[in-house]
């Protein structure tokens, strides 16, 4: 995975420079309130339509047919019962015309895998689909197409994916690229110049999303021109992707996307399911709606992938990092997506440290692929390297948080040692220990009883998180002072609708409830990247205000004609305007004369470039306290705390609800989530349902979870000074539970996520 | 295909329905009402609670001609008019939500605890909810929202 994998295929879309001079915010009026979200009543009245809602007149249903089997090849598919089942009206299958479409492309753009395969390299690849008059139908219909399967040997357990013996998954072999190396000053001379050595090998569960609304659309043609009502995480790549395929003009494909339930990474681009779904309503001339079941959701809408990591750290006594080499290994699965994309970034970014190795091994397996998800290689990374520090620490007989504070890094060493446009992450180390009672409650005695109470903690950086162009926004103010704000991003649950109304009421002065809201709708909307990669505000926001401004300024430069005040002495006040120094002299606005003709003002924004030679990244430190049963190895999450510098807080309330988010996600990794493929008999998903997927539960998270922003100025980042949030709130948890069940117990668990039996497992064993 | 009378939100609905439709589908499929979520049509998440008779269960789970004669009410019958429910008043005003897919179950089933239970304490609260999947992790939010609409709810007097 790469960066690029969150914005575009492709050069980047130029977008001018802001019109507008924006000076920095000094004390805000709106933005940072915890307001409710201006979205908050259709999303508690049952009234938001998610696109899994829509119905159309006429629709029907799709489903697809999956390969049972993790490597097969389809020797023959015979759908002649199944088309004729009642309700039945259409069966699709890589032999039906137009529907030989190429999917998947490997580095150099060649063919690797087709929207319907005849050779299938993972469980749940699609063979065929059918669209019938109700979903009991197209569920039976599946039932009634025969395929003949020629079942081949697979390769399902990503650490000995490379052994001679492991069935290929393609000809080239199971090595998916070269190797990634990446070093820095010499890395024996710093292990030689170290005085503790901590080494050991970790592992983390491959993950899946499962966000709650699956993934899927509902399409429609009208002629040539198609609709798709898809639940994603952006319009615009959708609209690209289909375009393409399908062979037809942007202006041809609308996406909308009002409300997502949910996406984590794997809704930022279409599935096959969209364009299945497009193909069957052409077929058939009828919309046709095509959600995934929940066991496809788990087996073919992405995943995190699990890894290796071998991790070696040198230091000397005083608590300085001398050396750190790190290995990393993992699978995107059988097609495109990387195992190991950005998992070392933490080693080379996070602490200081002049001798650095990492590489990186990225392999084939026969499962399916991986999509981003929440801060890509990132917890695995900090499950690794947060442990050894803990360990290191216990070893120098430091305190945890002291020892980091010794190895703070002053520049982005990753990128070459570029600064930082600022760097919170002292803060987030001291006041979130301060606020958590760190060295109290650590130095307080564990209990000998079954249960033992233990705390830790553990700090983060996401790579990410600057934001950047293009954005375009566009704010019409109407004559009776109330707006519509019209953007092209998703509101993935972040609060970006709310967060971008609060922009506009800060500049403009006009209250939340006469701000309407136009969005995700590649017809009406401005072209926006995904909402991914903690980049949505950053990105978005400062465009909106740009846009704000326009509209604010145009309205100044029409009451200035009307007052025969120069506009830089004006300021908007309410929906008048009112001279600066004589308050005498003011019109309403919708008196200015220029503006009664026109009826509303058309501000457009854009968002500025990043500034050059600077790194933009959020960071953080998490703190928690567990409780063990002896007895038993289950660990009880009591209490949480985040402190996070991402920058400005543009909404408490949004800002604490997704550091709650975060941290919830990271008890799943910690605790509860891992994929189980049965490497040995069949290769397939052992645990396909969320009662065998465990993900946290209300009973799994603590209710005492504490949310301290570190609000660090920012000037240099974007015109709003906030950096991205939802996903350093999930880097650094995981790791600061294992070291808080390490505190309580004395034992650690290199293997995520640290499960009871395990965890009793290496109890008894220490009693013995 | 059978013809069913359902009893939702108070009103008397009629339908045709294949006996294995679940009573979901018929809701949001035959009645159009699609506050309640299809999250994974086999009783794991909660997205599709309702109320039946008071007490919340899978609408997933159940199929649509268990439901007869039943009273049903889902997030759709607890606004008055236009005006939220207390339950939905307090998720609005604690945040309790993010992507707001699995928000009309948890609003659901912590209308039905708060029916049973008016006071819950919040040991209560979480296991009221304990059946109510939420990917985005809102629950430290969705237990002060519960917590909240048991004292909106006692101030209104009663069921929403």
């Amino acid at each position: 995975m790469k960066a690029a994998d969150y914005y575009l295929d492709g050069p980047a879309p130029e977008t001018p420079e802001p019109r507008q001079r924006q000076d920095r915010w000094g004390e805000t009026r709106v933005v940072g309130r915890p307001l409710p979200r201006v979205d908050a009543y259709e999303r508690v009245s049952g009234s938001a339509v998610y696109p899994s809602d829509v119905q159309l007149p006429g629709m029907l249903h799709a489903a697809i047919l999956r390969s049972p089997h993790p490597h097969a090849r389809v020797k023959r598919v015979e759908t002649s019962r199944a088309e004729a089942m009642p309700g039945v009206r259409a069966v699709i299958t890589h032999q039906t015309p137009g529907a030989d479409i190429a999917w998947y492309t490997d580095r150099e753009g060649a063919t690797v895998g087709h929207l319907f395969e005849a050779h299938c390299r993972f469980e749940g690849e699609a063979v065929a689909a059918v669209a019938a008059e109700s979903p009991y139908q197209a569920r039976d219909a599946l039932e009634a197409i025969e395929v003949e399967y020629e079942v081949l040997p697979f390769t399902s357990d990503y650490e000995t994916a490379l052994e001679p013996r492991a069935p290929a998954v393609r000809d080239g072999g199971n090595r998916a690229s070269e190797p990634g190396v990446y070093e820095r000053g010499d890395l024996a001379a710093g292990f030689n110049a170290a005085e503790v050595v901590v080494e050991e090998t970790f592992r983390t569960p491959c993950e899946l999303h499962t966000p709650l609304e699956p993934h899927g659309c509902v399409a429609r043609w009208d002629g040539n021109r198609l609709t798709v009502w898809e639940s994603t995480q952006g319009v615009y790549p959708v609209q690209s992707r289909v375009a393409q395929v399908l062979g037809l003009p942007l202006a041809n494909v609308r996406v909308i996307g009002h409300y997502v339930g949910g996406g984590f990474g794997s809704k930022l681009r279409p599935g096959k399911y969209t364009v299945i779904a497009a193909l069957l309503a052409r077929q058939t001339g009828r919309p046709v709606r095509l959600f995934l079941s929940r066991e496809e959701t788990l087996l073919c809408a992405g995943n995190r992938p699990a890894n290796r990591m071998r991790l070696k750290v040198g230091a000397k006594r005083d608590g300085t990092l001398t050396a750190i080499e790190f290995h990393g290994l993992g699978s995107g699965g059988a097609y495109s997506g990387s195992g190991t994309g950005i998992l070392d970034w933490q080693v080379r970014d996070l602490y200081r440290c002049d001798n650095v190795r990492c590489t990186t091994e990225n392999v084939y397996i026969h499962a399916g692929a991986q999509r981003p998800m929440r801060a890509p290689g990132h917890p695995q990374c900090s499950w690794a390297l947060e442990q050894v520090m803990d360990e290191l620490a216990d070893r120098l007989e430091l305190d945890p948080v002291e020892l980091r504070l010794r190895n703070l890094a002053s520049v982005s060493q990753g990128r070459g040692g570029i600064p930082y446009t600022s760097n919170g992450f002292r803060e987030c180390l001291e006041e979130g220990a301060r606020t958590f009672g760190w060295l109290a409650a650590r130095s307080r005695a564990r209990s000998e009883d079954d249960l033992a109470r233990g705390v830790g903690m553990a700090g983060g950086l996401w790579i990410a998180g600057a934001g950047g162009p293009p954005s375009t926004a566009i704010v019409k103010y109407f004559a009776d002072g109330s707006v519509n704000l019209n953007l092209g991003a998703s509101d993935i649950g972040t609060g970006t609708k709310t967060v971008m109304a609060m922009v506009v009421a800060e500049e403009l002065g006009v209250p939340l409830d006469r701000i309407q809201i136009e969005h995700a709708d590649t017809a009406t909307t401005q072209f926006a990247t995904a909402s991914g990669g903690s980049k949505t505000v950053p990105t978005d926001a400062p465009a909106v205000r740009a846009a704000a401004l326009d509209c604010h300024n145009q309205l100044l430069d029409m009451a200035a004609e009307e007052l025969a005040v120069a506009p830089s002495e004006l300021k908007l006040d309410g929906d008048h305007v009112v001279a600066v120094g004589d308050p005498e002299k003011r019109v309403a606005l919708r008196e200015v004369s220029d503006f009664r003709r026109r009826q509303v003002v058309v501000g457009i924004g854009y968002r500025g470039p990043n500034p050059e030679g600077k790194a933009t990244c959020p960071f953080a430190a998490q703190f928690c306290e567990v409780e063990v049963n002896r007895r038993t190895g289950e660990v009880r999450v009591l209490r949480f705390l985040g402190a996070h510098d991402s920058g400005r807080v543009m909404n408490r309330a949004t800002y604490d609800n997704q550091v709650y988010g975060g941290i919830v996600m990271g008890i799943g990794l910690g605790l509860t989530e891992r994929r189980v493929l049965d490497t040995g008999q069949t290769g397939k998903m052992c645990n396909l349902s969320w009662h065998d997927y465990k993900i946290p539960t209300a009973l799994d998270v603590p209710a005492d979870v504490t949310s301290l922003p570190i609000e660090t100025e920012d000037v240099e980042c974007n015109t709003v000074g906030a950096k991205g949030l939802g996903e350093p709130v999930t880097i650094p948890t995981a790791a600061a539970i294992a070291n808080a069940v390490y505190n309580a117990t004395g034992i650690r668990v290199w293997e995520a996520p640290l499960n009871a039996t395990r965890l009793a497992e290496l109890l008894a064993e220490r009693e013995a | 295909m059978i013809p069913l009378t359902l009893r939702v939100n108070g009103r008397e609905r009629r339908v045709l329905v294949e006996p294995r439709q679940s009573l979901l589908r018929v809701l949001r499929d035959e009645l159009g009402l699609t506050g309640a979520k299809e999250g994974c049509h086999r009783g794991e998440c909660g997205s599709c609670t309702v109320l039946m008779d008071g007490v919340p269960l899978y609408a997933c789970m159940t199929l649509a001609p268990e439901a007869e004669g039943r009273e049903i009410t889902t997030v759709e019958g607890l606004l008055d008019g236009e005006a939220l429910g207390p339950v939905q008043d307090a998720f609005a005003e604690h945040d309790a939500f993010q992507c707001g897919f699995c928000t009309s179950g948890q609003i659901v089933a912590v209308e039905g605890l708060l029916r049973a239970n008016p006071q819950p304490s919040l040991e209560e609260i979480r296991t009221g909810v304990s059946g109510n999947l939420c990917r985005c992790g809102a629950y430290p939010n969705i237990f002060r929202a519960a917590g909240r609409a048991a004292e909106l709810r006692a101030g209104r007097g009663g069921d929403s």
